[in-house]
């Protein structure tokens, strides 16, 4: 997994609350069998036009905003399906962290494993980020995860919160599954215990 | 010892290691998996050299992409990118030896509606599932939810997920149900309540009389929509209505056995001192038949109301509020009960067992759905299906002109075929009423089997009791 220690980049605002996954990434584009490619797709029905065309007004369309590297989301960001087609399309655009209020829990974890960093901040918080985001092209959005802080293009910081196993995989990019086999006597131990305690699982 | 709640129990059950920050490895007594979120987890264990940790443990089952129409097991009636992932569950099933349902099997149909069929789900079990609804397993009393693609690797690697534990919420639902009122109705009820972001970090037990009055099948529906409360889980702890479904299914336990997990399962409650960290109480009467009107399933109000204004809501909703009017094509202050429809959607893990196909027959019987109308109905498995035609259920279905289709997940997500046109307004009695959800431009509104029924039958939204 990709590394995520610290990016200065261009922050989107999208203000919406409830963002959904079936926004993220439609369902027609879950046919596939790989991770790769989604990025053209991403948020494909606010994008672009039944014709295939690019709806000028769509944020990420805006020429201020083609590259970023952020999102400042409304409240209850990525609720909905569980599909990991949602932060594969977002990292394959080139998003590399989300700012919100708050996540859906299947969405936040899929993040994790994806090199994305979603950041939980209070309401006051998001909305000076909004405000910044809203700058476009000029102004650059510091997020640090060592430090746990995000700053805005003005220097005003705001430190988050984040689980602390978390933190340690996405800083050094480990591999959950590598994590997890180095527990295998564990997993063997429980399967021979649980097999006595309920035989009928 | 200190109290527990069910979720407690069920947690500590399944530790296998626990590290001092309180993150857990916790062991996975059933992973459910279909063709659409699973062939990069299985790539993935090709391409590190792994296998699957216990394929006795590991059931597979094609739902989302799968046409619903006749002749369907011949795979050039696919779609060639339907038939790419059937094609490659029917492998990685042979590949890995994990059991499997292919199309061709009758006991084929929606992922969560095969596993508590088969027996595969059992009170007391952590089952996971690369789909949000997996919640649905909660009804039985385990510890069930949706995981994504990468974590459905982890399992199948390791048989475990690394979790943090959630917090704990009692949703308890008093008294009684009035007539026509259903588990669907109560659920929308919650999240209305709740919102779809109130239950994010929660597991929810839903508890009291209307709750336990519920058959296992309204249970279900329940636990369900768990996930678009936000709660990570859904549970209701396991009573003689459970145990009577589970007995005698091909996968439960028999025999010495069967007392044994009895045994284990009758401790499967809260505590009557366990601590809550968050308590919503609803009161059963109170409950009406309740409908969407919005593209969040919080947008639910009781059918005798009337649609919204946008400012009639607060902070960020406000601007979400008008975005739904917009794209809904709705007018504040029209009545629920006046918003024609021109699609009917019956089916789905949420509504796709018997019991909501017994509940649109009794509402169908000897009516026409209105002219003009698309109305489906997609049993949620192969033997939900073949029960209904026994029945008798189909000949009403298709009397009163419904289309009478196979099992599969269908017009929920609209993966298949099975899609609105832009513009198009339906009455499903699916989960998710978002944006282009059931087709782009697609406009859905959630209810129940017999609400949805009803709606198939005058051509607008209405109020079931009026037929009844």
């Amino acid at each position: 997994m990709d590394k995520f220690e610290k990016l200065t980049g261009i922050a989107a605002p999208m203000p919406l609350v409830n963002i959904d996954t079936d926004m993220i990434i439609p369902k027609q584009f879950l046919k596939t069998i790989k991770r790769s490619g989604l990025g053209v797709h991403l948020f494909d029905e606010m994008r672009f036009d039944d014709n295939g065309d690019e709806i000028p007004d769509f944020i990420l369309n805006k020429p201020q905003y083609r590259e970023a590297q952020v999102i400042v989301a409304g409240d209850n960001f990525g609720c909905g399906s569980s599909r990991e087609h949602a932060p594969w399309a977002l990292k394959d655009f080139g998003i590399k962290a989300v700012v919100s209020t708050s996540f859906a829990d299947i969405f936040y974890n899929n993040c994790f494993k994806n090199g994305i960093l979603p950041i939980t901040l209070p309401r006051e918080a998001v909305d000076v980020l909004m405000k910044d985001a809203e700058k476009g092209s000029n102004a650059r959005m510091i997020v640090d995860l060592e430090a746990q802080t995000v700053t805005s293009s003005d220097g005003e910081s705001f430190a988050f919160e984040i689980d602390p196993f978390k933190k340690h995989c996405l800083l050094n990019g480990l591999d959950d599954i590598g994590l997890s086999m180095e527990k295998v006597s564990s997993i063997d131990t429980f399967e021979v215990q649980a097999a006595q305690a309920r035989p009928w699982v | 010892m200190s109290p527990k709640t069910l979720y407690d129990k069920i947690w500590d059950a399944h530790v296998v290691h626990e590290d001092t920050d309180g993150t857990c490895l916790l062991y996975i007594d059933r992973h459910l998996v279909h063709e659409v979120t699973s062939p990069q987890a299985f790539e993935g264990l090709r391409m590190a050299g792994r296998t699957v940790r216990a394929p006795d443990k590991t059931i597979a089952v094609p739902d989302h992409n799968v046409p619903t129409t006749a002749g369907r097991d011949d795979p050039d009636q696919m779609p060639e990118d339907s038939r790419i992932q059937v094609a490659a569950l029917d492998k990685n099933a042979k590949d890995f030896g994990i059991h499997y349902y292919p199309v061709s099997d009758i006991r084929q149909g929606i992922v969560h509606i095969v596993g508590p069929e088969q027996g595969w789900t059992l009170p007391g079990m952590t089952v996971v599932c690369g789909d949000s609804h997996t919640a649905t397993h909660g009804a039985f009393g385990a510890l069930a939810h949706g995981i994504g693609t990468s974590e459905v690797e982890h399992v199948l690697a390791t048989q475990t997920l690394i979790q943090k534990k959630s917090k704990n919420m009692k949703v308890e639902i008093t008294g009684k149900l009035m007539p026509g009122v259903t588990a669907k109705d109560i659920v929308l009820r919650i999240i209305a309540e709740t919102g779809t972001a109130g239950g994010t970090g929660y597991v929810i037990e839903y508890c009291g009389e209307a709750i336990r009055n519920l058959s296992m099948e309204g249970r279900m529906t329940v636990c369900n929509m768990a996930i678009e409360g936000g709660a990570r889980a859904g549970l209701i702890a396991p009573d003689q209505t459970t145990y009577d479904y589970v007995m005698g299914r091909p996968h439960a336990p028999k025999g010495a056995q069967w007392e044994a997990a009895l045994n284990w399962w009758k401790t499967l409650y809260s505590d009557d001192d366990a601590a809550w960290d968050k308590v919503l109480t609803i009161a059963g009467e109170s409950i009406e038949p309740t409908v969407t009107w919005g593209t969040s399933p919080e947008d639910a109000l009781p059918i005798s109301a009337l649609v919204p204004s946008a400012d009639s809501f607060q902070g960020g909703k406000v601007a979400a509020a008008q975005r739904s009017l917009d794209y809904m094509d709705l007018k504040p202050g029209t009545p629920l009960k006046e918003i024609a429809i021109d699609t009917v959607f019956i089916g789905s893990c949420t509504n796709g067992r018997i019991e909501d196909l017994r509940a649109a027959a009794e509402i169908l019987k000897g009516r026409k759905i209105k002219e003009g109308m698309r109305a489906m109905i997609v049993p949620g498995s192969g033997l939900v299906r073949a029960q209904a035609e026994e029945e008798g259920l189909a000949d009403i279905f298709k009397e009163a002109g419904f289309e009478w289709r196979l099992a599969g997940c269908s017009m929920c997500l609209a993966m298949n075929p099975d899609q609105l046109k832009p513009g198009e307004r339906c009455a499903a009695t699916s989960n998710r009423n978002f944006e282009g959800r059931q087709g782009r431009g697609g406009r859905t509104h959630l209810m129940s089997p017999a609400m949805a029924a009803a709606a198939a039958v005058t051509g607008h939204i209405t109020d079931v009791r009026e037929l009844v």
